[in-house]
């Protein structure tokens, strides 16, 4: 996959969009998921996800491209997150709660004709306390855990895009898997 | 002594980043202390949770939309994708538009007045006449000069950039035709070309 992306990319420095088009289908699940459970808002994750890929688009010839492109990418989503999320910080709280339904409707919607299963109300019911815990993390904890469980990243991987040196990375992880174990153990 | 240096054992070892002998060391405690053992389970048991909602998908229509907000494409690369996108009417307009290019040039090259030889043809002036009382016989061609016919022609009159001018003794049993605009010209050179091919293909039946 990464040759593919390669040539993509040398694709969209010589203006291709379609070419990038097919960069955005790579990459939009992953991207909008760490926006979504970032910021905890449907619409704020598609609009800053939306504003991560145009912001690639753009500055697509400063990337340096013996790098990996989607840790470049997932950077310029983390860190458009983390403005956003310093924007808003004094509803902040009140937000995350707002969000945590929003979840749950939005899961609600795909199946909706049907009434739910028990085991699957539950699963909801999970999902959203998971949501929930994870966006009262402290910021710089909550983009360590969610790179790390949600998008798969390796420490490494982790520590390119945070720019943050390796022992600091394992740090975070471990204060946030210990505040959400806190949270989650009787669940 | 218990907790503080356990932990920090079991969250390396959820990173992956034990070696074995401190894993042999962690095993063994765990089996003894019923506490660390707890936490140990919990914090699985939390990465399961988190691991367990990790597939989202983007909203429908998000990659249309993302294209959508782009600044524009420059035309360049435009063009360059519909040529490879159509082959076939790219290497039709090509050949068309060199069609054209040699049609148009060899009617402006063909300036010279030239007639087809045929006997009992007078010129005169970049005038051909055919006299009074005389025939001639076969197709006439005239470029960049009038005809005058005041007698027989058995065959076709064709004027290229010029006039003609029937007199009423004047008998042409073939068509007459006058070219005169370059659409005209070209028309006519089309049609020559088809009959001249099916001339080769009659003569060989013949054969």
């Amino acid at each position: 996959m990464d040759t593919i992306v390669k040539k993509r990319i040398k694709q969209v420095i010589k203006g291709d969009q379609d070419a990038f088009g097919e960069i955005v289908e790579i990459y939009k699940n992953s991207i909008y998921q760490l926006c979504y459970r970032m910021l905890g808002n449907r619409h704020e994750a598609e609009d800053i996800a939306q504003e991560a890929f145009i912001r690639a688009y753009v500055n697509i010839r400063s990337f340096n491209q013996d790098l990996k492109f989607s840790t470049w990418l997932f950077r310029i989503a983390t860190n458009l997150c983390i403005d956003r999320l310093r924007k808003k910080k004094p509803d902040y709280y009140l937000d995350a709660e707002v969000a945590g339904t929003e979840g749950l409707t939005m899961y609600s919607q795909v199946s909706s004709d049907s009434p739910l299963p028990e085991t699957e109300v539950e699963s909801l019911e999970l999902q959203e306390t998971v949501q929930k815990e994870i966006l009262k993390l402290p910021e710089k904890y909550r983009s360590a855990i969610v790179l790390k469980y949600m998008e798969d990243m390796s420490l490494n991987e982790i520590s390119e895009i945070l720019e943050l040196p390796l022992g600091t990375v394992k740090t975070r992880i471990h204060r946030g898997r210990e505040a959400l174990r806190q949270q989650l153990r009787y669940v | 002594m218990c907790p503080e240096q356990i932990i920090e054992l079991i969250h390396d070892y959820l990173d992956e980043e034990l070696n074995q002998e401190k894993e042999k060391t962690l095993r063994e405690h765990l089996k003894s202390c019923k506490e660390c053992e707890t936490i140990f389970n919990e914090l699985k048991k939390t990465e399961a949770f988190v691991k367990s909602i990790s597939n989202m998908q983007a909203p429908p229509n998000f990659t249309a939309n993302v294209l959508a907000r782009l600044p524009k494409e420059k035309k360049k690369v435009w063009m360059q994708r519909w040529i490879t996108n159509h082959p076939m009417l790219t290497a039709a307009s090509v050949f068309i538009i060199l069609m054209m290019g040699s049609l148009f040039s060899s009617w402006s090259q063909d300036q010279e007045f030239s007639v087809s030889k045929q006997k009992n043809l007078v010129i005169k002036n970049n005038t051909v006449i055919v006299p009074k009382g005389k025939t001639v016989k076969g197709d006439v061609v005239v470029h960049n000069g009038n005809v005058r016919i005041e007698g027989e022609v058995q065959g076709d009159v064709t004027v290229i950039n010029g006039e003609k001018y029937l007199a009423s003794a004047g008998h042409v049993t073939g068509q007459i035709e006058e070219v005169n605009q370059v659409f005209d010209w070209i028309w006519y050179h089309m049609k020559k070309t088809t009959q001249d091919a099916i001339g080769i293909f009659s003569q060989s039946e013949t054969k």
